[in-house]
């Protein structure tokens, strides 16, 4: 009887601390994350996870509160992009204005690779 | 033959690279918050400073032809410089200046409009911040001048000058 209880007990720790786990990764793992990807537009250099700016602390807040408004990160970060322009994400958009930033290492790339072919095989 | 045409490319590929980071020098690298006008107003609700009544930011917009939104904070500086201007602006024209009240304490903020005035017809809290972020503000101070549709026609971010005063009575007149 004792085991039987012991047993059910350790079961029903096991579950509830997974449970525990997995909503702190819901939560704070993604509030992390994306504001992360955000740029602190008022303290130069930082992200606005690393940020303890008034700033960056509401924007923590609000992005949570998206999250909990069942948000997903595409649509935070594209409200945000809205409200504050594309600098405030990192990962920049591929536009026209960028085409050569994007485009340059894939040429200088397969230039390098011609000039390698030509002298180990041609010449 | 081949082989100058050779260098000559890579000549100007070197210029041309070497004019465009010299270019890149003279370049401001400190972000400029863009005014951008034009774009609507986010809805907000929020409670009034004195009375702690709910209201919509929409039905205060929506029965003015102007309105004017003034983020500000009784512990920022520049606001307090800006405060005459308001004042100034209020008692020059009939325009409806809503304040939204930065991450503050209510004593202080009642403090701050007992010391200096009060230029708003309605103060709106907003003491996490958030309802400024999802307007797109920066900081303190911070001021939106909108039509009754909530198109946002003038943003100003810092404190407002005599200039721009005189620019909003002209836009409102």
């Amino acid at each position: 009887m004792i085991r039987l209880i012991k047993f059910i007990s350790l079961i029903l720790f096991l579950i509830l601390s997974l449970q525990k786990l997995s909503n702190a990764n819901n939560n704070s793992l993604s509030v992390d994350k994306i504001s992360k990807n955000l740029r602190c537009l008022i303290c130069q250099g930082q992200s606005v996870y690393d940020s303890q700016s008034d700033f960056a602390i509401s924007m923590k807040i609000l992005i949570d509160n998206k999250i909990k408004e069942g948000k997903s990160e595409k649509q935070i970060y594209d409200y945000l992009k809205n409200q504050y322009g594309e600098w405030i994400v990192y990962d920049p958009e591929f536009n026209k204005k960028n085409l050569i930033l994007w485009a340059f290492p894939l040429i200088l790339f397969i230039f390098g690779g011609l000039l390698i072919y030509r002298k180990v095989f041609i010449n | 033959m081949k082989k100058n045409i050779f260098y000559l490319i890579l000549l100007l590929f070197f210029t041309f690279i070497f004019t465009v980071f010299y270019k890149g020098l003279d370049k401001p690298n400190f972000y400029t918050p863009k005014e951008v006008n034009n774009k609507n107003f986010e809805e907000f609700t929020s409670f009034e400073l004195f009375s702690n009544k709910q209201f919509d930011s929409q039905d205060i917009i929506e029965n003015n032809k102007f309105t004017l939104v003034n983020i500000w904070s009784s512990w920022c500086v520049p606001c307090r410089q800006e405060h005459s201007v308001l004042m100034n602006l209020s008692k020059k024209t009939d325009l409806n200046i809503v304040g939204l009240n930065y991450k503050d304490k209510k004593n202080n903020a009642i403090k701050f409009l007992k010391e200096l005035g009060n230029p708003f017809s309605k103060i709106l809290i907003d003491p996490d911040g958030i309802i400024s972020i999802s307007l797109g503000a920066y900081g303190v101070p911070e001021t939106f001048l909108l039509n009754n549709k909530s198109k946002i026609i003038k943003k100003y971010i810092g404190p407002l000058t005599e200039n721009n005063i005189s620019e909003i009575i002209k836009i409102i007149k």
